[in-house]
Formats: C-alpha cells, sequence, structure tokens
C-alpha cells in the first residue's frame, strides 16, 4: 500500500480511491481487484442473514485479513428511521463509526432524498457517526449537510451504476471552490479511470467506484487502471493545469526558426 | 406465540428472551446485529429484551455493498 498522505474521517490513508465490494465474478476477483487497485477504504453493507447460510461471515473474513479501512452503507433505506437503525446495527458488526449514509428518494435514478437525508445526517451526528452522505451535487443541501455535522460529502458523478461519468461539472467544481475545508469525494457513477480522473483533477479528494471495476471485463486490470488514475489526477491537481485558451500557441519557440517570414504565402 | 425474523412468520412455543430465541434459531454463532420492532438492540442488551406476540425481527450479516 502506498505510504499515508491524506486523512480521512480520523485515519491516515495512501489511496485516495474508495472501492465496492459488490457484483464481482467471484470473492477471489474481489480479493484480487482490492489489491490492485490499492484502495485503502472499501464499503461493505448488511443483509438479513438466515440462520443456515452463513455467506456474510466469509466474505468479512476475507476483508477483515486484508487490513483496508471499511465503510459500511445503508443502501436500500428510504427513511429516516430505516437509515437509522441500519448505521447503528452496522456500526456493531464493522466495529466502526463511520457510516455511508443512502437514504433513497427515487426508485429509477437511485437519487438521494435530500430532505431526509439532512434529517438523518443530523441523527447520525448526534449519535456520533462519522457520516459520509451520498448526496447530490446540489449546493444547498451540501451546506446543510455541513451543518447537520458532516466533515465530509460525497455527491454523485451520475446515478449508481450508471458509468456516465461527470454529469454536472460546473456544480462539483463549485462544490469545491466553496467548501476547500471539507472531504469531498465523487461517489456513483464513474465509468472509467478518465472519469476518477476529471474529479481528482478538480481538486476532490477522493473517489468512490464499484461497478466500474466489478463489471470491467477484468476487474482485477481496471482496479488497478482506476488505482493510477486517481493517483495520477491527485498529482496533476497539486501540479496545477494550465490555463486553456482558444487560439494555438507555438511550443516550440520560433526565435531563429529556419525560413522566418520568408515564405510567399506570408507576404501575399 | 408468531414472530416475524427476516419478514418470515416464526413460531415459538414458550416466553422467551431475545437471546434464547436467536440461540434456538441457530443464529448464535455467527456475527449478526438485531432491530427488535424497528429499534436497534445491541449485543448487550440480548438477555433483556422479553419477545411478544407480534413482534418483529430483523437479524442482519455483512455482505458485499457499494
Amino acid at each position: 500500500m502506498t505510504a499515508p498522505n491524506w486523512e480521512i474521517g480520523g485515519r491516515a490513508l495512501g489511496s485516495r480511491l474508495l472501492l465496492g465490494t459488490a457484483r464481482y465474478p467471484s470473492l477471489a476477483v474481489l480479493q484480487q481487484a482490492i489489491r490492485a487497485s490499492d484502495a485503502g477504504i472499501v464499503t461493505v453493507s448488511l443483509r438479513r442473514e438466515s440462520a443456515s447460510d452463513r455467506a456474510g461471515s466469509q466474505f468479512w473474513s476475507l476483508i477483515k485479513e486484508m487490513g483496508v479501512a471499511v465503510l459500511p452503507n445503508t443502501a436500500g433505506c428510504k427513511t429516516v428511521k430505516e437509515a437509522v437503525t441500519t448505521a447503528e446495527m452496522a456500526r456493531e458488526v464493522f466495529e466502526t463509526p463511520w457510516v455511508k449514509l443512502e437514504v433513497i428518494g427515487d426508485d429509477y435514478t437511485l437519487q438521494p432524498h435530500p430532505f431526509l437525508l439532512v434529517e438523518a445526517a443530523e441523527a447520525l451526528c448526534r449519535r456520533g457517526f462519522e457520516v459520509f452522505p451520498y448526496t447530490t451535487e446540489d449546493l444547498v443541501v451540501a451546506e446543510r449537510l455541513i451543518q447537520a455535522g458532516c466533515n465530509i460529502l460525497m455527491p454523485w458523478g451520475a446515478p449508481i451504476g450508471s458509468g456516465q461519468g461527470l454529469n454536472n461539472p460546473y456544480a462539483l467544481r463549485t462544490l469545491r471552490a466553496r467548501y476547500p475545508e471539507i472531504s469531498l469525494i465523487v461517489d456513483a457513477g464513474i465509468g472509467k479511470p478518465s472519469h476518477a480522473i476529471q474529479a481528482m483533477e478538480m481538486g476532490y479528494d477522493g473517489v468512490l467506484v464499484n461497478t466500474a471495476v466489478a463489471r470491467a471485463t477484468d476487474p482485477v486490470q481496471m482496479g488497478r487502471a482506476f488505482g493510477l488514475a486517481v493517483a495520477a489526477g491527485r498529482l496533476a491537481y497539486l501540479a496545477g493545469a494550465m490555463p486553456t485558451q482558444e487560439m494555438a500557441e507555438p511550443s516550440t519557440p520560433v526565435t531563429g526558426t529556419p525560413f522566418w517570414h520568408s515564405s510567399p504565402e506570408r507576404h501575399g | 406465540m408468531i414472530i416475524e425474523v427476516n419478514g418470515e412468520k416464526k413460531q415459538l412455543n414458550q416466553q422467551q428472551v431475545l437471546a434464547e430465541a436467536i440461540t434456538h434459531w441457530g443464529y448464535e454463532c455467527a456475527l449478526i446485529a438485531v432491530a427488535h420492532n424497528d429499534e436497534f438492540v445491541p449485543r448487550s442488551r440480548y438477555a433483556a429484551i422479553q419477545l411478544q406476540d407480534g413482534d418483529r425481527l430483523e437479524i442482519v450479516a455483512p455482505m458485499q455493498g457499494g
């Protein structure tokens, strides 16, 4: 793993990539993809357990032995009550106060419900959770989440699992400019490493990816590609990109160019 | 009495506390968390929750997630 160089939710981490653990072809591929991506945080969830089926404990042993930080989600929750109870169950099972707070308001786009999200975030911050709210790119909702006690915001790039990339770069840039002290992570909608680089070049603190890796033809190689992309994007942000301009500007120095100003076209 | 466990009705023949019911249903070795009538119950309180007819339990365990 990369040496720690940033701090999130009270932990020092190296990689700025957060990786989801769902939808991989097998647990073995998941494990290799996590390693190849160098992700410092992986997301996990809870499901109803039947007494006979212990699939969950096998998965959890595998994640624990890898030594990565875990971020439990409240996937599928539609009310404040469901989200808070799920977060409390997750805190006990996964032994972490971190929670990726999802309160879904629309079944087709899986768009976060902005009002219930703020309400649930208030309740969880009061209960001592480190809330990573999955939100839209809306500036005023972001403001309310920060007032509720969130130190981290996770605006969507595009709907979950859609792979469309950053649908509203203007709003994401605005969030970055308005909240330089808040940890901002693009969560959802990223389909390719180029989308992750775009977010990191904007100065985002991290990127959360799941389907783009899990559903790639080769998830392990795609995990590695995302790890490199996030690192490259961060480096580019720190290095400072050149300003864009409308017209060309020769990159080769013109002084001493052979035949300079002697071609007949130039003299008409 | 009937207890709804993860949406499925289960029979309990006698008055039991949550800790006994969990053992009875075979969950005792699993890494789980429980909600009783939509309220989270910390492990330390399993022995204190007396189950009533018609109670609802959610019993959850780790799974993959995004």
